[in-house]
């Protein structure tokens, strides 16, 4: 019972990371219908930034974050208007170029900067577990769980509380309408690329202590993304939050009791994304879109 | 249906074009230094990979990322019929491809519930997976170690083994090419492009959807294995880690930059695929390592940015087009036919 509470927690903390990089995803096709396959790449250049910042710059942990945040959400929403606006309203294999394009080289110029050697990076959080009722949790974990489930629950708030992020939806949903009542549409999108590049930076700051920080970091992880978002349904952004979660713990699990699956978690995403996208494409959580024949 | 017939067959021009390209790359490795030899034997075998995602994604409109995952398959079912079963290499190269266009088959049919998007999320998971996957039977595929095959020898003393290995892939090469040329021109062709420019005009023409699909999925597949057990043979070893999903993306690069949706795209790709990161990282080797490491990714990636700026045709679409201008050249009021991909209102971009 110890042992399936430690998996549980760890699983979580593995989850809310894979859940802020989803979100960043969702947020992303939701507005857009697009799948940004730079996402983890963005996430890996943003936690170099934060790196450097701590390491080089000797920035106070909090502040680090906040400035590698803000220059994740900058940096996309640059990228977003200068150049993937071109390519929104083409064919969809366009889009899915230009975004691997844009993996492709954030990948490369991670490496032109800080090299393929992989570095340690700081947690803010103390090393020494904490026994509750007999359990050992590592702080690590309640605080990566803490951090994840904050920035979810801001995303939310942003969403569902304020003009901007009525603004942000309505966009997404009729944009026509939208141009209408004053809101530009253009801009928004932009704003919603930086907010999930911010999303997904938070994931990679989150994640590096654990995986070590080097251009490759987040080559699993968003697969784990990807499935967590097909999990919940990618239209969802609760969707992304659950799939994340559900999907952290499920890979604990199997990696703790499914000893041959242990070294082929990647598969086992892999097969629940395809599994998902054949038996219910819309998700746990996702509308089911009906087509007309 | 006459004229239509002869519209499909090359003019006369194009036959002497092909002919001059023939004796050129059969005169190549004797005029080239020997490493030069393998480079080019290795982009003839990139070559007849992107003609297998040229169909898939160029012709048929599926778009897949995850082509690399099929070439390893190809190399491990090659690499295991010759160490385990005895089978003369030559003989595993029809074999790989045949175990790996039925496998295509089978996933081309979950591939079919799968639109645009969907499929591209899902050949990228396959992408990532597979290595880690084809890792775990060590027993069968030799694990993290991999599977060591014997190098290429001549057998005859007029050529040496580069060169004898690059007849091998040169020969293949032309014999895929005419075989997809062959499928492309006709009834299976017009459906492919058919599905891709709208797959419910291309039902209600009576276009089979499902087994049209896994067709394509099937010849890409089948093509894949071919190149993947040549690239195996090529290289001397088949280890999981020499098919990460870079090479599935530096696939998709050649492709586009190459040209998608035209057979000459997919020579001029494998050239690409093969040529770039080395040209790249040579050019930035002087600064350090750590550049000139990290520099085939952003050269590939500028590239492919540049090319769906400024030519999304790619390579070949620029060569169509001042050949088309050359040989039409505009006057005024005069109805010129229109340029190739004017006409064309749809194409995979």
């Amino acid at each position: 019972m110890t042992f399936f509470l430690q998996q549980l927690v760890s699983g979580l903390a593995a989850g809310g990371a894979y859940a802020s990089l989803a979100l960043a995803l969702v947020l992303i096709y939701s507005a857009m219908g697009l799948v940004n396959f730079a996402q983890g790449e963005f996430a890996m250049f943003a936690t170099f930034i934060a790196w450097t910042l701590m390491v080089n710059l000797g920035v106070p942990y909090p502040l680090a974050f906040v400035l590698a945040l803000g220059f994740a959400m900058l940096g996309a929403a640059a990228i977003e208007r200068l150049i993937v606006r071109p390519f929104e309203r083409g064919p969809q294999l366009g889009v899915v170029i230009v975004t691997l394009a844009l993996l492709s080289i954030t990948n490369g110029m991670a490496g032109f900067i800080w090299g393929y050697v992989p570095r340690a990076f700081p947690t803010p959080f103390p090393q020494n577990p904490v026994v509750i009722a007999g359990v050992y949790i590592s702080i690590q974990d309640l605080g990566v769980i803490g951090v994840s489930l904050l920035v979810l629950g801001l995303i939310y708030i942003l969403f569902n509380r304020t003009k901007l992020g009525l603004a942000m939806r309505t966009a997404a949903l009729y944009p026509d309408s939208a141009r209408l009542l004053g809101v530009s549409v253009g801009g928004m999108l932009a704003v919603g690329w930086g907010l999930a590049s911010g999303v997904g930076a938070v994931s990679g700051i989150l994640l590096a202590p654990s995986l070590f920080l080097e251009p490759n970091m987040m080559q699993q992880v968003i697969i784990y993304a990807f499935a967590a978002a097909v999990l919940g349904g990618i239209e969802s952004p609760i969707g992304a939050v659950v799939g994340g979660l559900l999907l952290g713990v499920l890979l604990a699990m199997v990696g703790a009791y499914v000893q041959p699956l242990a070294d082929l978690r990647l598969a086992v995403a892999l097969l629940l994304i395809v599994v998902v996208l054949v038996v219910r494409p819309s998700g746990l959580l996702g509308q089911v879109h009906v087509r007309r024949v | 249906m006459a004229v239509a017939r002869a519209r499909t067959l090359p003019s006369n021009g194009m036959l002497g074009f092909l002919a001059v390209l023939a004796i050129v790359a059969i005169a190549a490795p004797f005029l080239l230094p020997s490493y030069q030899t393998l480079n080019l034997s290795y982009a003839l075998i990139f070559a007849i990979a992107i003609l297998g995602l040229n169909i898939l994604t160029g012709y048929s409109g599926q778009i897949t990322l995850g082509h690399g995952a099929f070439l390893a398959i190809g190399a491990y079912a090659s690499a295991i019929a010759q160490q385990k079963m005895g089978i003369n290499y030559l003989l595993t190269i029809p074999i790989a491809g045949v175990v790996c266009g039925l496998l295509g088959f089978a996933f081309g049919f979950p591939a079919l519930r799968l639109e645009g998007i969907y499929l591209a999320l899902a050949t990228f998971a396959l992408a990532v997976a597979a290595p880690t996957v084809l890792k775990k039977p060590a027993a069968i595929t030799g694990g993290v170690a991999g599977i060591i095959l014997p190098p290429v020898t001549s057998p005859t003393e007029f050529l040496t083994d580069d060169q004898f290995f690059y007849i091998v892939c040169l020969g293949i090469a032309a014999l895929c090419f005419l075989l997809a040329w062959n499928i492309l021109r006709g009834r299976t062709g017009r459906a492919f492009r058919a599905i891709r420019d709208g797959d419910l005009a291309a039902v209600a023409f009576g276009v089979n959807l499902a087994s049209y699909k896994t067709l394509a999925f099937a010849i890409s597949a089948f093509l894949a294995g071919i190149a993947g057990a040549l690239y195996g043979i090529a290289t001397g070893f088949v280890s999981a880690d020499a098919y990460p999903f870079q090479l599935s993306i530096l696939l998709l690069v050649g492709a586009v930059i190459g040209g998608l949706g035209t057979l000459e795209g997919a020579v001029i790709g494998g050239f690409f695929s093969q040529f770039l990161p080395q040209l790249s990282q040579q050019a930035l080797s002087s600064i350090n390592k750590q550049v000139a490491n990290a520099a085939p990714s952003v050269t590939q990636g500028i590239l492919l940015l540049v090319v769906m700026v400024v030519a999304r045709q790619g390579v070949a679409g620029l060569i169509r087009s001042n050949v088309h201008r050359l040989r039409y050249p505009v006057q005024s009021g005069d109805d010129t036919p229109a340029a190739p991909e004017a006409s064309a209102q749809t194409g995979p971009l």
